[in-house]
């Protein structure tokens, strides 16, 4: 691997834990240790300071194992791997295909998780409902508020109060086989007029109302999070009309891309870059009529049995040796501009990931009440069973 | 004063019965109760569930008509297909195979459920899928093809899945099969079509039945099969229930629907057992 993005940096958290278990195993002297990550000085610092030192995520037990609730194609597998060098906790991984399904699952009761990927949307509700907790800033020492862009961090805190850590933003878009499909594609209305057509059988749709409803609302030239009973109507009518032409309704989209089964889908930034990283073919394209931009959380639920863990993953994933790791892997744009710092060019100057603010205006960040409005949640289930 | 044996036998009755009883009250009786309650309730406002006395949940009903109507049509369907490759696996194993290597023969059907169906199911999804037999068939000149994600990829999964447990009853009925009947049957000059037609058939009909009932009230509940190979766009009652749980969060509705794919699976199996019990009772034979 390449080495750029360590340049200048002291120490890394895995030469940090080789050092750990070379000490533990007693292959090298306590002095030698000390000496080599740093923590000699930095504990002679940091014992002026009673109280910062205590404050490491690593002093709890951490436990065995943890669960994370998070995305299709999300993280770096080597992420979780490396910190499960580094704790001793292996990371479980469940993967959802809507924010809706999560919030149901944790309604339910008894997820287990420690630590889930809400949208930015969801997050006041999670709160109204009492299903996540304020999160303690002093265990997440790797996090700064000072390097993090407003505009796509502000719903993390509600009334001044942190819940949820921002993971990455994004913009929801069309991949489409340019090898398969020939008519140019530029809008979410020629979206689904060609998946009626030349991508006959070829076109994919999200298992999620927001995306799905929306981008159907933004075709017939509605907004994106619109709840008016009108609108939702022909939204209806049009998605019901496409179904039959539809090549699956799934919002784990990259299997049936990548075999060409599937010619044309629904698409995050994240799974755009990655397909097209893979097949050049496949184009990553923003509807000119509009579409919506997101920030995906990190939030601890209420009800997790290991909440250690939770946060020493968290607090993992924030440090930016860390995150900029799964940035590459992952292909969604950062919203911390110390990670940005680090990113390669090739990463920062992909118009997928990071495309022009022009594009952007249009877009439209989603809007709390899609989540629990009856209206929408039960047009997608009768389109489902259409 | 001592019991009478009478009384021991019933106790002893009692007491062998319970844990399934309790069982069944406590993960059946219970949760359907809790369900039928459910029925007459309102979703609350961010989901969920809240108390109310309504029909409206029953009277929505309509609205799922094309999932009850897949799953009505597809579970007989997939019952019928895999009774039709089951049966003569079975006659093979019970009736035609070298007893030595029955036992072995027996067991390779059951050796598919080591591995989880969800696995399986997954495997299909290669299979049928662009890089499977359509890339095979486009190399014979056969181009576009696609299995994947259509009713007939959801049947296949279906008969794939199901198999073994439509093979295991028929097999059981047909290996109890007296053979003297069949000599018997041969001797008064009966061809063997008509021997199987008249004796064999109807002797392993229990068994056919079993078969039946089991992989159809399995299907009507069936979830992964469509969600996998039908993409979505093949929609089983089961479809609908978990997104009426899992994603819009409508517990009352997902009961109300539940409560009555219940109350139709019995009232159409107890016609279904009723008429085919009928048939094959008044053909029994005993020789003794």
């Amino acid at each position: 691997m390449t080495k750029w993005y360590r340049e200048n940096a002291p120490i890394t958290a895995e030469n940090l834990t080789d050092e750990w278990m070379r000490l533990k195993r007693g292959s090298v002297t306590r002095r030698h240790f000390l000496g080599v990550t740093g923590l000699g000085l930095a504990a002679a610092v940091l014992a002026r300071q009673p109280g910062v030192f205590n404050a490491t995520a690593y002093a709890e037990d951490l436990g065995k194992t943890m669960s994370l609730a998070t995305w299709p194609n999300y993280h770096d597998p080597a992420s979780f791997e490396a910190f499960t060098a580094a704790t001793g906790v292996a990371v479980e991984v469940n993967v959802f295909g809507s924010n809706e399904e999560m919030l149901a699952k944790l309604q339910a009761g008894g997820t287990g998780w420690d630590l889930f990927v809400p949208t930015n949307y969801t997050i006041s509700t999670y709160v109204k409902l009492g299903l996540i907790d304020p999160l303690d800033m002093a265990k997440l020492p790797a996090f700064s508020q000072a390097s993090q862009s407003a505009r796509f961090t502000s719903e993390g805190a509600i009334d001044g109060t942190t819940y949820a850590l921002p993971k990455n933003w994004g913009t929801t878009g069309m991949a489409v086989n340019t090898s398969k499909i020939k008519t140019k594609i530029a809008s979410w209305k020629d979206f689904f007029e060609v998946a009626m057509t030349e991508a006959d059988g070829r076109a994919m749709v999200h298992d999620y109302q927001l995306t799905t409803i929306g981008s159907a609302l933004v075709s017939l030239g509605y907004s994106f999070n619109s709840i008016k009973p009108e609108e939702l109507a022909k939204a209806e009518e049009l998605l019901i009309k496409v179904k039959p032409h539809l090549y699956g309704i799934n919002s784990d989209y990259q299997p049936g891309m990548r075999a060409t089964d599937a010619w044309m889908t629904m698409c995050w930034t994240n799974d755009g870059a990655q397909l097209n990283r893979d097949m050049p073919e496949i184009a990553y394209i923003l509807g000119t009529d509009g579409g919506e931009i997101w920030t995906d959380f990190y939030a601890i639920p209420k009800s997790a049995a290991n909440k250690p863990a939770g946060y020493a993953l968290l607090d993992y994933l924030m440090t930016p040796e860390h995150a900029v790791k799964e940035h590459i892997a992952n292909g969604a744009p950062t919203t911390d501009s110390r990670v940005l710092a680090l990113l390669p060019a090739d990463v920062t100057s992909n118009k997928i990931v990071y495309p022009d603010e022009a594009s952007l205006t249009k877009l439209e960040f989603g809007a709390a009440v899609t989540l629990t409005d009856p209206a929408r949640a039960e047009l997608m289930a009768r389109f489902k069973s259409a | 004063m001592p019991m009478t044996t009478d009384r021991k036998r019933q106790l002893l009755t009692a007491a062998l019965v319970a844990p399934a009883g309790l069982w069944l009250f406590v993960f059946l009786v219970l949760p359907f109760m809790a369900m039928v309650v459910f029925s007459f309730g309102e979703r609350a406002p961010e989901g969920g569930y809240q108390p109310a006395f309504t029909f409206a949940q029953f009277a929505n009903l309509p609205s799922r008509a094309a999932a009850f109507w897949n799953t009505m049509m597809i579970a007989p369907a997939g019952a019928l297909l895999c009774l039709i490759v089951a049966y003569p696996v079975a006659y093979y194993l019970a009736v035609k195979s070298n007893p030595k290597y029955r036992l072995m023969l027996v067991s390779l059907v059951v050796v598919p459920f080591w591995t989880s169906l969800l696995v399986r199911t997954y495997a299909w999804m290669y299979i049928l899928g662009s890089r499977g037999i359509p890339n095979l068939l486009s190399m014979i000149g056969i181009e576009d093809v696609r299995l994947l994600n259509t009713p007939g990829a959801v049947l296949l999964g279906i008969v794939y899945g199901y198999l073994p447990l439509m093979i295991m009853p028929i097999y059981v009925s047909l290996e109890k099969l007296d053979r003297r009947l069949l000599e018997a049957s041969a001797d008064l000059g009966a061809r063997p079509v008509s021997t199987f037609f008249s004796i064999t058939l109807p002797l392993s009909l229990p068994g056919v039945m079993t078969g039946v009932a089991l992989v159809t009230i399995l299907l009507l509940g069936e979830y992964l099969i469509p969600q996998l190979l039908g993409g979505g766009k093949v929609f089983f009652i089961g479809n609908a229930l978990v997104d009426l749980f899992l994603q819009s969060r409508n517990w009352p509705f997902g009961s109300a629907i539940a409560v009555t794919l219940v109350v139709v699976v019995v009232i159409v199996l107890t016609v279904a057992m009723r008429i085919a019990w009928k048939v094959s009772g008044s053909r029994q034979v005993d020789l003794v």
